[in-house]
């Protein structure tokens, strides 16, 4: 799949949650050959500081118009200098980068933590011929603008949050057991913070369902160039985040 | 106009891509026109698969980054019958960056890596995130002489040694390899470094110190290209810190016959054939027909 590096003009910039950003932007192109789980890697100045491109997950691609979604959230300086882009000014954006999710599932479950959440609304929207259900995991009930927009995409949402504030008190990771029990599933798609990760993989080993896993690391070429990102697979060899995932089957990584 | 011969090794442009930055070529060839780069210098290759440092290992730091990749690589074998093959579909020279962990180590890898295909060897005696040989072998001058020697014996390749600038006196290292028999000298390799999380209290990177490169490091490596050429006859690579044709042109004017490209691929992934195209309007701004004639020219002013 050729990659490539446009400048993305920006359409619209929001905030749609505590320090969460939508950006939606112009990236002909590029999002023709998006798919779900893949990323973009933006340069968000055009100065040497910061210096390196962000990764930053698709969070939706329209084909047809050209339009790539971001959602990212504020935790440093380079996100912080993409938050002041404005309408009308232009993205260096290389892209798309990695492996995505592998898009064969008549009933997927989709297990999202946090700005993890972010790669699943196209992969719900690529999968939306079959009934979803999705587990969004955060810290509080001002964290679940997600629900807004998860809504019109799955069937059923179950929400956990750390403080109990909405949904049930807890990590995703509680839910799971009764939700596989519960329902029929034949993939699990998951993507947050490792330990959640690692937690639904085990999950859904215990009861056959196949799962892919979406891991990050720090990148600086992703492409597979640098090697800052690799780690080490079952099989005793090593992977590189950036091109044999980001998506990964759970097994190839987890034990 | 841009042409250059280092050492025997035939180059369209002068600007080549730095050892670590750029894998093995086909990895940025969505981006770029590998027939196009002055040369490329692979990951430093070991004689067995190496699987790298633990933990984070990269930190971003102002105009610069850090590293502490630990030289991950699949090794000297898997390098010979899975990636040489496919770089025989570009014509571009392709230099093998080495790295042992005895003398010894370092001359059975350009035996086992003379062949068709590869144009020559960049010694790796200054990686600084490796316990065993690595830096040791850039650091005193002897031990840097011995690997040269060693290089030398096993290969009729040209054969570069890449310096460090973790020594007190660089001088002193560019003229124990080029008596050792160095065709080239290339410099620098990353500086020594470190970052602290404030929050955590921990180092950041995961082997505690790593490299610094990116633009951070420019003024350090433009000093020392100019110190090495003026002390040493054989070609001399700059690197560190080039973004642009100036920073290139600034090398070039420092002593350097060529210059190579790391970091900024990451940031713009046709850093080293712009900055090729750059130096060209350089020249034809300033009248001149080659790049030589930028080559070692501070001080005279056209
Ligand atoms: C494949 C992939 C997809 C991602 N998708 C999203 C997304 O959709 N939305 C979102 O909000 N974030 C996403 N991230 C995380 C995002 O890249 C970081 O939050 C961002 O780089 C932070 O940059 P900063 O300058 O604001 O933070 P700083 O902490 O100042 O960054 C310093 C350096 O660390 C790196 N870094 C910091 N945090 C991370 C991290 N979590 N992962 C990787 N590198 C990091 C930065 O790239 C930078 O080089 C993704 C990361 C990866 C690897
Ligand atoms: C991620 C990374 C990996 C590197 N790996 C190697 C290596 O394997 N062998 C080597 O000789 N130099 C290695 N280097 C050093 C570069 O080749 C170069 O000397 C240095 O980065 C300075 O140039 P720059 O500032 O343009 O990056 C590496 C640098 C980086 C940033
Ligand atoms: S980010 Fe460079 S190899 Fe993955």
């Amino acid at each position: 799949m050729p990659k490539t590096i446009v400048k993305a003009e920006v359409l619209a910039h929001k905030l749609i949650g505590p320090e969460v950003c939508e950006l939606t932007l112009k990236a002909s192109g590029l999002v023709q050959m998006a798919r779900p789980g893949q990323f973009v890697h933006v340069r968000v100045a055009d100065t040497i500081v910061p210096l390196l491109r962000r990764p930053i997950s698709i969070a939706d691609a329209n084909a047809a118009a050209g339009t790539l979604t971001l959602i990212y959230r504020i935790v440093g300086h380079g996100t912080e200098l993409l938050a002041q882009t404005l309408p009308g000014s232009r993205l260096d954006l290389m892209g798309p980068l990695g492996n995505g999710f592998v898009l064969e599932a008549e009933r997927p479950l989709l297990v999202g933590g946090g700005i993890g959440l972010a790669p699943l609304v196209y992969l719900a929207k690529a999968l939306c011929t079959s009934p979803i259900t999705i587990v969004m995991g955060g810290r509080n009930k001002n964290e679940m603008y997600w629900q807004d927009i998860f809504q019109s995409i799955c069937q059923n949402i179950h929400i956990t949050t750390d403080d109990g504030s909405m949904g049930r008190q807890g990590f995703t990771v509680d839910v799971i057991d009764d939700i596989l029990t519960g329902d029929s599933f034949d993939m699990v798609y998951a993507c947050g913070p490792r330990p959640m990760l690692e937690g639904v993989a085990r999950l859904a080993k215990e009861r056959n369902v196949r799962c892919q896993v979406s891991l990050e690391d720090h990148m600086a070429c992703g492409v597979g160039a640098c090697l800052s990102c690799t780690c080490a697979a079952t099989d005793g060899k090593r992977r590189k985040v950036c091109t044999d995932g980001p998506v990964f089957w759970a097994e190839e990584v987890f034990d | 106009m841009l042409a250059v011969d280092i050492a025997g090794i035939k180059m369209k442009t002068p600007v080549m891509t730095a050892s670590g930055t750029f894998g093995f070529g086909p990895e940025y060839s969505d981006f770029v026109d590998l027939n196009q780069v002055g040369a490329i210098v692979v990951k430093g290759t070991t004689l067995s698969a190496r699987s790298g440092n633990r933990g984070c290992r990269i930190a971003e730091t102002p105009a610069g980054m850090l590293n502490c990749i630990g030289l991950e690589n699949p090794g000297a074998d898997q390098f010979l019958t899975m990636t040489l093959p496919k770089l025989a579909n570009y014509d571009v020279p392709v230099i093998i960056n080495i790295s042992g962990n005895t003398v010894e180590e370092y001359g059975q890898l350009a035996a086992k890596l003379s062949v068709t295909g590869v144009a020559g060897f960049e010694l790796n005696i200054s990686c600084p995130n490796v316990k065993e040989g690595g830096i040791a072998f850039g650091t005193v001058p002897q031990s840097a002489a011995s690997v040269v020697r060693e290089v030398k014996k096993n290969t009729t390749l040209p054969v570069i040694a890449k310096l460090s600038p973790n020594v007190t006196d660089i001088v002193i290292m560019a003229k124990a390899v080029e008596e050792a028999g160095a065709d080239a000298i290339s410099l620098i390799n990353t500086l020594l470094g470190m970052a602290i999380d404030t929050k955590s209290w921990r180092p950041v990177l995961g082997n505690t110190v790593g490299g610094l490169s990116g633009p951070a490091v420019k003024p350090v490596a433009l000093r020392m290209v100019w110190q090495v050429a003026k002390a040493v006859r054989v070609p001399v690579i700059g690197m560190g810190g080039i973004m642009t044709a100036l920073d290139a042109v600034e090398f070039l004017l420092a002593g350097a016959s060529a210059v190579a490209i790391g970091t900024a691929n990451f940031v713009n992934p046709r850093a080293s054939v712009d900055i090729a195209e750059g130096l060209k309007d350089y020249l034809v701004s300033r009248g001149l027909k080659q790049v030589q004639d930028l080559v070692g020219q501070v001080n005279n002013k056209l």
